[in-house]
């Protein structure tokens, strides 16, 4: 479940390109190769765009890159939910790739991803429907001229896929917008008396962190024209080592942090941590455990990693200990003062206290949650 | 001509109804089935009405009911179907196979339970045997063969081909080119049973016609058309071992059905394949719709626009997949994008409900009786337990043999709902080697056997089956650990893992501590248990030291903001966790850290004073809390500031409940002085309240221990004011001070017990007279002695020894 790095960098300038440009050799070779039926206003058939996300060989001998690592069926379900013209909705927490995940889609079924809202808590409803050019307004009164087309909009009458960035960040009132697009297909424009029809072609995709607290959930109305696909967390514990210590190292040189040479170690033990509660049941299968009403995502661990190696590099000797990591970890995992330290005392009781080769981490965890 | 040929898949919804479709083209003059031949009698009672599948065949060996094998039938079984459809027609129905005599006498290693005779082999466990299936899967360039049978075969719409005939040609034919290539690949037993299979085919074209239909798995197809003479055949039979079996309808379950529960059958979804074969038409639709069914059930919003588009998507996904119809997979893949939001818990649901599904089976009740019963008729008989309609009792002692034997199978059949026994209080001896029982044979009971026979073929493997099925299935916590306790009870070592690991997760997910609190005290006992049965309890009290471990943590948090009900629940269960705390092996037992959770709930203002006093005093009857620190708790939680109930609360904590809660306050007098001071405080309208909190209290004490405390509080004022006379009283329940007039009295008798001779007045003591003579002490007390029996006892001192022999009036009477 990662993503992959090597984004050819074909545009030297740029400090990251689009996902189309990025592996353009990539989709015109699936273009050419694919010989499937394409879902009008598509570039690529179904098949070839799980192919492209997925990763394969073509029969010319093209090697495709898989962009997205983890379950297929995740891949092939949003592929269909695109295909039969509905909303695909990407859920997860934090780190997950759901924007790659949908920037990649975009690319290859309509060949420009970016036709983007980014969803905060400011987003208005112009940024999803349409603006006004004030000086043209002004000056010659409403008419389509003084319009200015928001990306779904565009997306709508170019029969493109349109992406939102974290829907539920949205205010509840502003997300609803959306629901005459998605059922009727139209986009109203009652100044002018005039709408926009979607052509075929168009569809939507966006992405909502399901666990963050504090977010707008999506009505039932809206919900419902979404198909939902949660993209999970990594499978492995090896994986999720490797995407933590790979951002620990990249933020760390970042904020001029010294390299910690033995620091792997406890990065596995943060990891290890974060995933038996998380699943709620101990590395070895044997032990079940309640979960916390945190995310503990990997990103979260990715900062209790790099909060540990800031205080081992200006207050400790240099080496990431596990007295550096334990009150991060206590300040991920306890959110809810009451109920999470029970379950955090009885995950160190009943799994930290007995295992082997942990007695410090234990200690250091016992000194900060008394 | 060769027979017609309708080679299945067992459990095949698509086999089932193509062989239907078979039969009805091309009526056979009789039906040849794959399955024991010893089952023919019982045919007949297919066609009952009282007979609903999924049932099975069970063979067992008649002297060894443990050893047994299944062949079970559902409704969508090609098998069935096949037999229902002779039988509605009085066509008659011949079973084929190999017999179970010899089956049962092969696989000496058959386990109870396992379907090892009626499987083809399509899921072969043993690497070495080649999958037929797999071969033309991977033919096909599937990498699932189950997949690709299912697509080819199983996904065939009704009367989706023109000849109903052509697709067992076309099998047939496959099966025959794989045979050619691999001879029986691995599955040497196959080649007599085919041997035995051809043989019964021949005899019965001799006894109906050459117009016959056989229903076999679809690996067997090719055995039919070889050609091998009798003598061949006859010569593969020869000299296989036999044992004396007997045959039986049992009901059985769709979970049995599915590969999960253990039971290798052979399918994962046998309410999915139960509806592909009873839809009549559009069956994704139909499911879909029995889905949403199940979710708006469950509370959750499902429109028809949900069914609507999880259709559509199911659909779509198939044809990306390549598949010709939607499968499980697809539907199970759009249920959860569309209908369940992503997310796999209500999925587990429509898992266990609708793609397994909760069916059983019926069989009439004239079936053959159950291997159970045998097994139980032997045990009674060995054990000498006769059933018997009248009540009696029975004195179980542990120590010895058999009834150790009694008392398990007593145990074991409670276990599997046959109330055989009752277990009563014993009469006299409550020793942990005793155990009473009152029998009475009731007969119905015959019935519960009957009921029970899916758990097994004998007792102890049907009570291991079940205590397994109940641990999972278990509502709360208390329900498994009385299980726990039970399997003890009942010898069944081999469930209690499972039945630990369902008890270790079901306590770490209970976030009530109460639960936990209840759960501990029957796990304890069950550790004394094992101890005197000598069963290995080292799961057990692994299991135990976690629970205690988790109600450490966990109790703080859970006393704080109890009403008066909650707290009085919660300190039941406090002294409950107390008591089994102290039962835990010494090595496990968490001392330190719950004689610190105590020491917590005792000092922390958010506990109810229940509570409070409750801890505070487990702490002193353990010696962890000293009597200082004990009178310091107590003076706080009586001082001015707290307000009355919450006092009256503490102290009924403290000193309540228990008998021996008043004898604390009778030796400690600083704790009385404590409770009366606190006492005479009360407010007049305060007091009214707090009442019949302290009449609760008091009222619970022996009769004796509250006239002792009576006689305490009168004499009050002394205790009050005696605050700096007492300065330098050494141990409490006694005066500081000589009580003079008695203290003369002992005198003569020391000095007889010292030998001191010289009676007289004694300047040194002076206490006055003391009596010349011993001998006459305490035979011929004096009328005026009587006279004031009754101020001396008023006057008797908190604990003083009432030593027999001397009286306390005689001594006053002599003093006299």
């Amino acid at each position: 479940m990662t993503v992959s790095e090597s984004s050819a960098s074909t545009g030297a300038e740029v400090l990251r390109p689009h996902a189309e440009d990025a592996f353009a050799e990539e989709l015109k070779a699936l273009a050419a190769a694919d010989d499937r039926p394409r879902p009008t206003g598509w570039r690529l058939s179904p098949w070839a765009v799980a192919t492209y996300l997925l990763g394969g060989a073509l029969p010319d001998g093209t090697v495709i890159t898989p962009k997205y690592v983890g379950p297929r069926r995740i891949v092939e379900v949003a592929v269909t939910t695109l295909a039969t013209d509905r909303a695909l909705l990407l859920l997860g927490v934090p780190g997950t790739a759901k924007t790659w995940v949908s920037e990649h889609l975009a690319a290859a079924v309509s060949g420009d991803s970016t036709l983007l809202v980014q969803g905060t808590a400011g987003t208005p409803e112009e940024a999803i429907r349409y603006g006004w050019d004030y000086a043209r307004l002004l000056a010659h009164g409403p008419s389509r001229d003084a319009l200015v087309p928001g990306p779904v909009m565009r997306a709508m009458a170019d029969g493109m896929t349109a992406r939102v960035e974290e829907l539920t960040r949205i205010p509840a009132d502003v997300q609803d917008t959306l629901i005459t697009i998605l059922s009727e297909k139209t986009l109203p424009i009652p100044e002018l008396g005039q709408e926009v029809q979607a052509v075929r072609g168009f569809n939507l995709i966006a992405t909502a962190n399901d666990r963050d607290r504090g977010v707008n959930d999506l009505s039932s109305a809206l919900r419902r024209r979404f198909n939902t696909v949660v993209l999970p967390l990594p499978a492995t514990p090896d994986d999720e080592v490797d995407i933590v210590s790979r951002r620990v190292d990249q933020i760390g040189r970042s904020l001029d942090l010294p390299a910690a040479p033995e620091g792997l170690e406890e990065i596995r033990r943060v990891v290890t941590v974060f995933r038996e509660l998380r699943d709620g049941v101990s590395a070895d299968g044997r032990t079940k455990l309640k979960t916390p009403s945190g995310t503990l995502s990997t990103a979260e661990a990715i900062s209790v990693v790099t909060g540990g190696l800031a205080l081992a590099a200006h207050f400790g000797d240099g080496v990431l200990r596990s007295a550096d990591v334990a009150a991060g970890i206590l300040g991920a995992v306890v959110r809810d003062p009451a109920a999470d330290r029970v379950v955090w005392q009885e995950y160190l009781e009943t799994v930290v206290r007995e295992r082997a080769g942990w007695q410090d981490f234990y200690r250091a965890c016992r000194e900060v949650s008394v | 001509m060769t027979p017609l040929l309708l080679g299945v898949r067992h459990h095949g919804p698509g086999s089932a109804r193509a062989v239907r479709a078979a039969l009805e083209a091309a009526p056979p003059d009789a039906v040849l089935i794959e399955g024991p031949p010893e089952a023919d009698a019982l045919l007949a009672l297919a066609a009952d009405d009282r007979m609903r599948p999924p049932v099975a065949l069970l063979a067992h060996a008649v002297d060894d009911p443990g050893r047994a094998a299944f062949w079970p039938l559902a409704d969508f079984s090609p098998e069935w179907v096949a037999i229902r459809w002779a039988l509605g027609r009085g066509v008659p129905v011949r079973f084929i196979d190999l017999p179970a005599a010899f089956s049962l006498a092969a696989g000496a290693v058959v386990p109870a339970g396992a379907v090892a005779p009626a499987e083809d082999g399509a899921a072969g466990a043993d690497p070495v045997r080649v999958d037929p299936l797999a071969v033309l899967a991977g033919a096909a360039g599937y990498d699932d063969p189950e997949r690709w049978w299912e697509d080819v075969v199983e996904h065939r719409g009704p009367g989706g081909g023109s000849d109903p005939l052509a697709p067992f040609a076309a099998l047939g034919e496959a099966m025959a080119a794989l045979r050619g290539r691999y001879g029986h690949g691995g599955h040497e037993r196959d080649l007599v049973r085919e041997a035995h299979m051809r043989l019964q085919l021949r005899s019965a074209r001799k006894e109906f016609s050459d117009r016959l239909a056989v229903v076999c798995g679809a690996w067997h197809m090719p055995a039919f058309s070889e050609k091998t003479t009798v003598a061949a055949d006859r010569a593969l039979l020869k000299g296989l071992p036999k044992v004396r079996t007997e045959m039986t309808w049992v009901p059985w379950t769709h979970r049995r059905l599915a590969r999960q529960s253990g039971y290798g059958a052979g399918i994962d979804s046998p309410g999915w394949y139960g509806h592909l074969f009873q839809a009549p038409d559009r069956p994704i639709e139909r499911w879909m719709t029995k889905v949403a069914g199940l979710l708006r059930d469950e509370d959750r919003i499902v429109s028809s626009a949900h069914v609507i588009e999880a259709v559509r998507l199911a659909e779509t996904l198939a044809a990306l997949r390549g598949r010709p119809h939607a499968g499980l997979t697809e539907t199970t893949d759009a249920i959860r994008a569309v209908m369940c939001d992503g997310s796999d818990v209500p999925l587990d649901l429509i898992r266990d409900r609708l793609v397994v599904g909760d069916v059983l089976g019926e069989v009439p009740d004239d079936a053959p009786a159950v291997p159970l019963q045998r097994d139980l008729s032997r045990a009674q008989r060995t054990l000498r337990l006769k059933p018997e309609a009248r009540e009696r009792e029975l004195e179980l002692d542990l120590r010895k043999e058999t009834d150790a034997s009694r008392s398990r199978l007593l145990h074991r059949l409670r276990l599997l709902s046959i109330g055989w026994g009752e277990p009563t209080a014993g009469r006299g001896s409550t020793g942990t080697f005793r155990e009473s029982w009152r029998l009475r044979w009731e007969p119905e009971l015959h019935v519960r056997v009957a009921e029970a026979g899916v758990w097994g073929t004998t007792v102890l493997s049907a009570a291991v089956a079940k205590a397994e099925n109940d641990a999972v299935t278990a509502a709360d916590l208390a329900g498994i650990t009385s299980l726990a306790e039970r399997c003890l009870l009942a010898e069944l070592t081999d469930a209690l893992p499972v039945v630990m690991r369902a008890l270790a997760d079901r306590a770490a997910l209970d976030a009530d501590v109460g639960h936990l609190a209840r759960a501990l005290p029957a796990l304890a006992r069950s550790l004394r248990y094992g101890d005197v049965r000598s069963t290995d309890t080292s799961a057990l009290a692994e299991v135990a030291t976690g629970l205690a471990e988790r109600i450490c943590v966990g109790l703080p948090p859970a006393c704080a903001g109890l009403d008066a009900e909650g707290a009085g629940r919660m300190r039941r269960d406090l002294d409950a966790v107390h008591t089994a705390m102290g039962l835990l092996p010494a090595e496990r037992r968490p001392g330190e850290r719950w004689s610190a959770v105590l020491r917590g709930l005792a000092v922390r203002d958010a506990v109810p004073g229940l509570l409070r006093g409750r801890a505070a005093r487990l702490l002193l009857d353990d010696g962890r809390l000293d009597e200082d620190e004990a009178a310091r708790l107590m003076s706080l939680a009586l001082s001015t500031g707290t307000p009355p109930a919450e006092a009256a609360a503490w102290i009924e904590g403290f000193i309540g409940g228990a008998s021996g809660g008043g004898m604390l306050l009778v030796h400690d007098e600083r704790l009385l002085a404590l409770v009366d001071g606190w006492l005479t405080r009360v407010s007049p309208e305060a007091f009214t309240d707090v009442l019949p909190l302290l009449r609760r209290t008091f009222s619970a004490y022996e009769p004796g221990v509250r006239r002792t405390l009576g006689e305490l509080i009168r004499r009050g004022p002394a205790t009050a004011s005696g605050g700096q006379r007492r300065s330098e009283a050494a141990i409490p329940g006694f005066a500081p001070d000589l009580h003079l007039r008695r203290a003369d009295a002992v005198l003569p008798v020391l000095r007889l017990l010292l030998g001191v001779p010289g009676p007289g007045p004694d300047p040194g003591s002076g206490t006055g007279l003391v009596p010349g003579t011993g001998p006459g002490l305490g035979t011929a007390p004096g009328p005026e002695a009587k006279g004031s029996a009754a101020e001396g006892r008023v006057e008797q001192g908190p604990g003083m020894p009432e030593t027999p022999g001397i009286e306390d009036d005689d001594l006053a009477g002599v003093g006299r």
